[in-house]
């Protein structure tokens, strides 16, 4: 294990300076993450138009480094991407984050990818996953995606 | 036994874990246990298992003996007036569920109020919470000041007229406040209010005597008093045990069972349904007879010098702030460190070896109350030593590095 794997200046970055942190107004749809075993807590804000596309995007929360992180690279990331899109980047996070070596969606440009690998780092450490995905689950509900019957891991 | 060498009673420090020696600091959450008790259970299970209380075989009236045996170790600790005080139980957080089902089921109803601390862990007020959904019960906190305390003056602020229980804890698990549980209980008495103390952190660290003491119930956890998981005591003055309900049915809790009725079964057994942690408690035996071998009274002492000396490395440490300044501590430090959460604290201290909690420790109350959502935390056992303490700071150090 190598705690500079964990904390790469990206996360070190993001987590003391996350992006897009706090309610904005006119947002439509909201849903907040909820670590029970440690009491973390990120809750996503959302401006969904009519063609499901995410206009605005932003978190409030308190958590670890991490958690932080992992929500602020995420907001950046799925601004102004629209709905299948952001199901398809949010299933390949959360794949490569429990398993997967590397991120396969063809949405995701290079310096994206990146950021992103730059939490992959907690697979060697299995009781923090749960940090790096808690916004990704808020953002999951926020935007009504319910979880596969076959396979509890992945939206559809 | 000495206290200079105890750390090699424990078989886990002779391991290295992740290529370190451990530092363990998490005796608050679970202790280590000594080789005595981990052979004692190896030793029933390889050569005197059998169940107890039931058959007449020859192993099964040793065994028997065996685990009454651990009764009376445990009604001598902590100086029952008689054995049938102490009943086993398959943690202190069942002890806890087992007063509150009886004692609420019997004597509680709408509007009886339940005074609880903000200290409480959650296993001494969830139990309760039942009775407000059930009974309409009302559940209310003593304040905690502002040094981590609750204090005799704030217990007898939220008593009225409709409080039937008073349920607190000995020893804070989180700002380490050892609360006056001999004259809240004398304050309670004198109000015909029973008393149940959360012993979970007082048991290890503390010398105990129930019959001073006077509480009506008090709550033990045996995997943090060097013994095994899976078993806590429930100690409970007789009547209260005569008078209450039962709490769980079935085999070894009754006297005759007829398709028209049931009779139950005297004490201890009344409250020991099915068959009970029968190794575990055997080997609690020994984790007795190994804190007596030492003596409380030499554990504590150990374990406040070391308090006192963590408390003053971490405060040296500027970037450190201790939670909690109580007129009467136990060997618990719960803090934080200036930009580091405690989870980003715990996996660096852990890639040094050193074992900490991160978290709310099973007490969002307080948490809340310190406006915290987390905190990072160090507790100690009789294995520690200033060396674990200086560890501790120089990883603290690692952190406050890396987040620069």
């Amino acid at each position: 294990m190598d705690l500079k794997e964990l904390y790469q200046e990206i996360i070190l970055d993001h987590g003391k300076n996350p992006r897009n942190l706090g309610k904005f107004e006119n947002f439509n749809k909201d849903a907040e993450g909820y670590n029970p075993l440690c009491g973390d807590k990120v809750h996503v804000y959302l401006k969904l138009n009519e063609n499901k596309e995410i206009e605005d995007i932003s978190f409030e929360g308190h958590g670890c480094a991490i958690s932080m992180a992992s929500a602020s690279i995420m907001t950046e990331l799925m601004k102004d991407k629209k709905n299948p899109e952001v199901k398809e980047i949010l299933n390949d996070f959360l794949d490569m984050i429990k398993q997967s070596p590397e991120l396969k969606s063809q949405l995701i440009k290079e310096d994206e990818k990146t950021k992103l690998m730059s939490l992959s780092g907690v697979k060697q450490y299995p009781m923090r996953v749960k940090c790096a995905t808690i916004a990704w689950h808020a953002l999951a509900s926020a935007m009504d995606y319910k979880k596969d019957e076959n396979d509890s891991e992945k939206f559809i | 036994m000495s206290l200079k060498d105890i750390k090699k009673e424990f078989p886990i420090f002779n391991n290295k874990i992740q290529n370190n020696d451990l530092v363990y600091l998490d005796s608050a959450n679970s202790s280590q246990k000594p080789q005595v008790v981990v052979d004692r259970i190896y030793d029933f299970y390889t050569k005197e298992f059998s169940n107890v209380g039931r058959s007449i075989h020859y192993l099964a009236v040793a065994a028997t003996n065996l685990y009454e045996n651990t009764r009376i170790l445990v009604q001598k600790y902590i100086n029952a007036k008689d054995k049938n005080e102490i009943v086993f139980t398959k943690g202190a957080t069942e002890a806890i569920n087992l007063v509150a089902n009886t004692f609420g089921q019997k004597y509680l109803k709408e509007g009886d109020e339940v005074l609880l601390t903000e200290l409480e862990h959650h296993s001494n007020y969830v139990p309760w919470h039942y009775l407000r959904k059930s009974k309409g019960v009302k559940i209310k906190f003593a304040e905690m000041d502002e040094n981590g305390d609750v204090t005799l003056e704030t217990i007898e602020k939220n008593i009225t007229d409709k409080t039937k229980i008073i349920a607190i804890t000995h020893l804070s698990n989180v700002t380490g406040a050892i609360l006056p549980v001999k004259e809240i209980t004398k304050l309670a008495h004198s109000k015909n209010i029973p008393v149940l103390i959360d012993g979970c952190q007082g048991a290890p660290h503390l010398k105990l005597d129930m019959q001073h003491l006077d509480c009506d119930f008090y709550a033990i956890s045996c995997h943090k008093m060097y013994g095994p998981t899976g078993l806590g005591i429930l100690y409970a003055k007789k009547k209260w045990l005569e008078e209450l309900p039962p709490y769980q049915g079935g085999g070894g809790m009754i006297r005759e069972v007829k398709k028209e009725g049931i009779t139950f079964g005297e004490l201890p057994n009344k409250y020991e349904a099915g068959t009970m942690a029968t190794a575990q408690v055997i080997a609690f035996g020994e984790s007795i007879k190994f804190i007596n071998k030492i003596g409380i009274e030499n554990i504590e002492k150990h374990e406040r010098e070391l308090t006192v000396y963590g408390e003053e490395v971490l405060r040296k440490n500027n970037s450190v702030k201790l939670i909690g300044n109580p007129k009467d501590k136990g060997s618990v430090l719960s803090f934080t460190l200036d930009g580091v959460h405690p989870h980003d604290i715990a996996t660096i201290l852990d890639e040094d070896g050193v074992a900490i909690r991160a978290g709310h420790h099973c007490c969002q109350i307080l948490h809340e109350k310190l406006g915290l959502s987390a905190t990072a935390r160090a507790s100690l056992g009789v294995y520690n030593t200033k060396e674990d303490l200086d560890q501790l700071n120089e990883s603290l150090n690692k952190c406050k590095k890396i987040f620069s």
